[in-house]
């Protein structure tokens, strides 16, 4: 019976996904357990810091221009009709610093620095690094997990506002310089629309909430592939697109409650 | 890689982040010309507040003085009580008037204050009298399709 | 020192170990040998407590390994050193970081005195130039030396070596396997080494336990086993195709399978 074949698989999937979102919560509950050690010797979180945060640079900075030059051009396409083009600054600031900034930067992060997470991880374990270290009396999840969660976490927001910061300028760049839109009125207008608490630290939050997500999928699939090369592949695979629907999900919830109010 | 070097990379990284942070703060958010050193409480009541949201702009003559703080409906007059903020360097005179204005044709409403003549200043807690409505487009529309209404109909 | 009683394990249904018994004196080398898949990896998880048997017990220096918590189970791995296949180094530090690594995280000691400690260690395995490479820039051979010098840092009392053996050139397969034996003269501890390299352990070995099929098949001196008449020992030590290790794996009827009868 094909109908009932489909419900199975249904079912299966089902009960296999839930699993997984059980353990990968376990996982962070431990994580966060065995924070100690990364904070009492904290270069460990330092070296981490910088193959996720600095080695993600230069992608964010340049993806971060170019999405405000676009930001520029299309603003000023669509203001332009209305006569408003004064308002630019403000539509591409807080395009950038509600939705683009964290959600662009989260899932370069995710493709950049989680996959990378994940693999190294995977590799570890497939060259029994894991186990050898469990075998040392070394916590794995204390001394190589979360160290790297919590680079991930503090990495997220900051690269984010510097998607942000850059986008605004490459908004400007466009808009003032090439076009011509009045400077003053660009930059005041949206420092009267943006504010502090509503726009800028709700983004940073919803930054900080991607970070956590991203790292926590990325450290749990690779602590979670089966040790073999096609495993450590799937894995990687997998991270990019979980964390990426997870990011996209998480925005419209924390949208919907952070931005209902008004 | 050196620790050292190591070291200086993440410590660009973090204090690059944290400037960008600052940077939108104060260049592309309003939390420069948040902190309005003092100010004082005054409220007015308005029988129709159109648009008007908490957090928006008090102008006198174009110029930031204050801003909306709350808006609640009083129920014995069933006018639209509003709060505001001004800063205490500017004073203004017992009969100044309030007016809920919009700026551009769509775009947010604010309230402007016009400065009266009264020799007495405006106190803490004090209520401005003196108020005109948000003018609202429908109503407008509507006043005039209307007027037209009746035009065409008289001349018979 | 180490007693291994009535030991069984399975994997779901699946019988692994089927009643084990064994018992490693002190200062001995001794050598587990099978073929593939016979379950000398797993016996070896067991010492280091990495399993759980379903019956029977491994008991080290008086203590049933299993019943240990969590933090003693820490405390009696110090007192171990595994090799693992492929030397399982951390890709991510240099070799002398991967010597230093348990006498960092254990240790409170200065590190002028790592420093000594470490260059001893990989002197005696006799890669003391090799100290500022990382691990990928070593051979398979130089990477097992290394791994062993990180097996030995903390002066362990008993060694497990996991087909310490595997993927060597002759040359360096001789190099280990003396290392073996002298590290475990020096160090007065028990070892154990896991191996199917029948001809190169033969040498080195003071006593070896043949498995098969989850039990123990046979057991004795290396003259003992040499001199075997066994069926299987003869087998494995003459590396014959067929005999009681069969060439087929059980299937069903081979001429039934293929339709021929009926």
């Amino acid at each position: 019976m094909p109908f009932t074949h489909t419900l199975q698989v249904i079912g299966h999937r089902t009960i296999d996904a839930v699993w997984r979102i059980g353990l990968a919560t376990r996982f962070f509950a431990l994580t966060l357990m065995y924070s100690g050690t990364s904070f009492r010797r904290f270069h460990l979180i330092i070296k981490e810091l910088f193959s996720t945060g600095v080695m993600s640079l230069i992608i964010i900075i340049v993806a971060g221009l170019f999405v405000g030059m676009v930001l520029g051009l299309q603003g000023y396409e669509t203001l332009q009709r209305y006569g408003s083009e004064s308002a630019l600054g403000v539509m591409v600031a807080l395009g950038l610093v509600r939705e683009l900034g964290p959600v662009v930067a989260a899932l370069l992060f995710a493709s950049r620095a989680g996959s990378a997470m994940t693999a190294e991880i995977g590799l570890m374990k497939a060259t029994e690094q894991i186990s050898a270290m469990e075998m040392m009396a070394v916590n794995p999840i204390a001394r190589i997990v979360a160290p790297r969660f919590w680079a991930g976490v503090i990495s997220m927001p900051l690269l984010a506002a510097m998607f942000s910061a850059v986008g605004v300028f490459g908004g400007y760049f466009v808009g003032v310089i090439q076009i011509g839109v009045d400077e003053g009125s660009f930059w005041s207008q949206m420092q009267a629309a943006v504010d502090f608490r509503e726009d800028i630290l709700n983004g940073v939050l919803k930054s900080f909430v991607f970070g956590t997500v991203v790292t926590v999928i990325a450290l749990f699939e690779g602590f979670d592939a089966p040790p073999t090369a096609e495993g450590v592949s799937g894995a990687t695979t997998r991270t990019v697109v979980t964390s990426s629907l997870a990011i996209l999900m998480l925005d419209f919830v924390l949208t919907a409650i952070m931005f209902r109010g008004n | 890689m050196e620790r050292t070097t190591l070291d200086l990379w993440v410590g660009i990284f973090v204090v690059a982040g944290i400037a960008a942070l600052v940077m939108l703060a104060m260049k592309v958010g309003n939390l420069s010309s948040y902190n309005m050193s003092e100010t004082y409480q005054v409220h007015a009541y308005f029988s129709n507040i159109g648009g008007l949201k908490p957090k928006a702009s008090i102008k006198s003559a174009g110029v930031l003085v204050g801003r909306v703080t709350d808006i609640k409906l009083d129920m014995q007059r069933y006018e639209a009580d509003v709060v505001m903020n001004l800063d205490k360097r500017y004073q203004f005179p017992k009969d100044t008037f309030a007016d809920i204005l919009t700026s551009g044709l769509l775009g947010e409403q604010y309230i402007g204050l016009v400065a009266g003549g009264d020799s007495d200043m405006l106190q803490n807690g004090e209520q401005i009298k003196k108020t005109q409505s948000a003018v609202v487009l429908e109503d407008l529309i509507g006043k005039f399709i209307y007027n037209k209404a009746e035009e065409s109909v008289k001349p018979k | 020192m180490v007693e291994i009683s009535d030991l069984h394990f399975a994997y779901d249904k699946r019988a692994i170990l089927k009643g084990i018994n064994m018992s490693l004196q002190k200062g001995k080398l001794i050598a587990i040998m099978g073929s593939s898949g016979c379950g000398k990896t797993t016996l070896l998880r067991h010492i280091g407590g990495v399993l759980k048997p379903t019956k029977g017990y491994v008991k080290i220096s008086g203590q049933v390994i299993h019943e240990l918590d969590q933090h003693n189970l820490y405390a009696m791995r110090r007192k171990m050193g595994m090799l693992f296949q492929f030397g399982a180094l951390f890709t991510d530090m240099s070799v002398f970081d991967n010597v230093a690594f348990q006498m960092r995280e254990h240790t409170t000691l200065p590190e002028e005195l790592i420093h000594d400690l470490v260059l001893m260690k990989l002197h005696a395995v006799g890669l003391r130039g090799t100290q500022k490479l990382m691990p990928s820039e070593l051979s398979g051979g130089m990477a097992r030396r290394v791994a062993l010098a990180r097996t030995v840092a903390l002066d362990p009392m008993l060694i497990m070596y996991d087909e310490p053996f595997a993927g060597l050139d002759p040359i360096s397969l001789r190099v280990v396997g003396d290392l073996i034996r002298r590290l475990n003269d020096a160090l007065g501890a028990t070892s154990v080494v896991v191996t199917h390299d029948v001809q190169e352990s033969l040498k080195i070995v003071d006593y070896v336990y043949f498995m098969e099929n989850g039990t123990i098949a046979a057991e004795g001196t290396p003259e003992e086993i040499r001199a075997s008449d066994k069926a299987f020992v003869r087998q494995f030590v003459h590396g014959e195709i067929d005999g009681p290790v069969p060439f087929h794996y059980p299937g069903g009827d081979y001429r039934q399978e293929l339709n021929l009868s009926v």
